[in-house]
């Protein structure tokens, strides 16, 4: 078996655990866009003048927020499905161990996880993309790369997360990373304010995080704001994100498998 | 009939042992968590995260907000307090949540201690405790740095700590009489995307809901608990407070007996069968 064939075999395996439960997961993919447009996006909305929507290149809040959150509920929706199930495929229900005696390796095993996160997210974020619809935020055809581009966001942080989680001995670890890394990351990456709101020194910082550019694609392909020039440094940020993780997710899963 | 009560503790005296007893779970949860600190300390950076990026970098923009009586004040002083108020609600809710249907389902510890001389109201008793230690924490923390910030607009604000700990307590015995209607891991969705995240996003946390939301809306909003714990503690920190707060604090204290009843029933019902 080659090793993409194997791979397709785990994202099988997760689809057949997942097929009870999609409908759920879809229902609330999308009562969870609806809740957060309506209480930040019109609540805070209502809280600011005409004069300071300047700040959000002069769309309305909740037009500037909607796909930013987009790009949030990506990162945060496979970070979690790259940590507890992971650890629990593999020590707590050892599924990796019955996968590796048969020809299925590791490889395909991390392909098969990756691409199971790609359908995930991608399946969440069109229907995020159809709330953003519903409210009206989605300015041109073009919107429709949003739904790729929050899925290489999802991939990204799923092969940095699962390389993280095989170096794991227990489930501490995780709380650290969702409260000290993706928590921060959510809330500075320009998904609810600009980033020149932030003083100098901090900007720099998020400039140089993930997930801003993740909000800049997705947000530049809703409005139709993407800038030719800045867009492909976003995208290449992102790709080589998601090779370094998933070279690593390899790397330390294999020595996790042996040890 | 004197010998009679002596000879047999009141049922005052009977209580009072139920709970002092109840300590040996919380030592017992202490001990467990002794390595896991970071669990528990990380929660703290949470709604300090939440006051930094939502309070003060959207509060660049937005600057002020009035209050019901007309009061202006800052958008940070306006969001801290909920924040201390969805601390404490956050706190007890993991704590009664998860960890107690691990407890419950999983790792079967209470059928562990219901072999001592502990019974379900010391494990009620004991979880509500420790999940109010925890939550405290959060709520200390928050107010602390709320008096470093300056966004502690009155001497009332004292209050802001033993009021958090009325709203983490309610929320505690909640998620404990929530709990043992949980079967899977996958209903965790449940209360946490259908009960506690549409309260924190609708219970007036960043917005003022009776100027923004329809009224039926504000009605359906103003029969939850979380409402009227940011409302309270809101109001114990600006100094704005009238009969609202008062009711507030009513309906907190009856949610709160209700739900702890509602707790040691459900945990009877599936703990002793």
């Amino acid at each position: 078996m080659t090793v993409l064939a194997a791979s397709g075999r785990v994202w099988q395996r997760n689809w057949l655990v997942y097929k009870r439960l999609w409908h759920r997961s879809l229902a609330f993919g999308f009562l969870q866009p609806v809740l957060f447009l309506t209480a930040m996006g019109i609540g805070i909305g209502a809280l600011l003048t005409p004069s300071s929507l300047e700040a959000f290149g002069g769309v309305p809040y909740i037009d500037w927020l909607g796909p930013g959150l987009l790009a949030a509920m990506a990162m945060q929706t496979a970070t979690f499905e790259s940590t507890y199930p992971i650890m629990n495929r593999i020590m707590w229900g050892r599924n990796y161990e019955a996968m590796l005696s048969t020809p299925v390796g590791i490889r395909s095993i991390v392909l098969g996880e990756l691409g199971w996160t790609a359908f995930r997210i991608g399946s969440l974020a069109a229907v995020f993309l159809v709330v953003l619809a519903l409210f009206g935020i989605v300015r041109t055809p073009l919107a429709v790369l949003a739904v790729p581009f929050a899925t290489l966001v999802g991939v990204a942080f799923a092969a940095c997360l699962i390389a993280f989680t095989a170096t794991q001995k227990n489930d501490v670890g995780f709380s650290a990373i969702f409260r000290f890394v993706i928590n921060p990351l959510f809330l500075f990456s320009g998904t609810f304010f600009p980033l020149t709101n932030l003083p100098e020194p901090l900007r720099a910082v998020a400039w140089a995080t993930p997930l801003f550019h993740g909000v800049e694609l997705i947000r530049g392909s809703v409005l139709d704001q993407l800038d030719p020039v800045t867009a492909p440094l976003h995208l290449a940020y992102l790709l080589i994100m998601f090779g370094v993780g998933a070279w690593f997710a390899e790397r330390t899963l294999t020595r996790r498998m042996a040890g | 009939m004197t010998t009679l009560t002596q000879a047999r503790p009141g049922a005052l005296a009977t209580a009072w042992a139920r709970i002092w007893r109840s300590r040996r779970l919380v030592e017992r949860n202490i001990m467990v968590y002794r390595h896991q600190w970071i669990i528990i300390l990380s929660g703290v950076f949470e709604p300090i995260f939440y006051l930094l990026g939502i309070g003060l970098g959207l509060g660049g923009i937005i600057e002020e907000v009035r209050l019901q009586n007309g009061q202006v004040v800052a958008y940070a002083a306006y969001v801290a307090p909920a924040l201390v108020a969805t601390a404490a609600m956050n706190g007890a809710v993991f704590e009664t949540i998860f960890n107690v249907f691990f407890k419950l389902n999983y790792a079967k510890t209470y059928e562990g201690v219901l072999s001592t001389p502990m019974g379900i109201t010391e494990i009620a008793i004991g979880e509500m405790l420790w999940a109010l230690m925890r939550a405290a924490l959060y709520a200390i923390a928050m107010f602390v740095i709320m008096l470093i910030m300056g966004l502690v607009l009155s001497p009332l604000g004292i209050l802001m700590v033993p009021a958090a700990l009325l709203v983490a307590a309610a929320f505690a015995a909640a998620g404990l009489a929530g709990t043992s209607y949980l079967r899977t891991v996958n209903d965790f969705d449940v209360p946490m995307g259908l009960i506690v995240m549409p309260m924190f996003l609708f219970s007036g946390t960043f917005f003022p809901i009776e100027r923004v939301l329809p009224d039926w809306l504000v009605t359906i909003v103003q029969l939850t608990p979380l409402y009227h714990g940011i409302n309270l503690i809101r109001g114990l920190s600006t100094g704005i407070i009238g009969i609202g707060q008062l009711w507030g604090l009513l309906y907190l204290v009856v949610f709160f007996a209700v739900c702890l009843w509602i707790a040691m029933r459900q945990m009877e019902r599936k703990l002793i069968k």
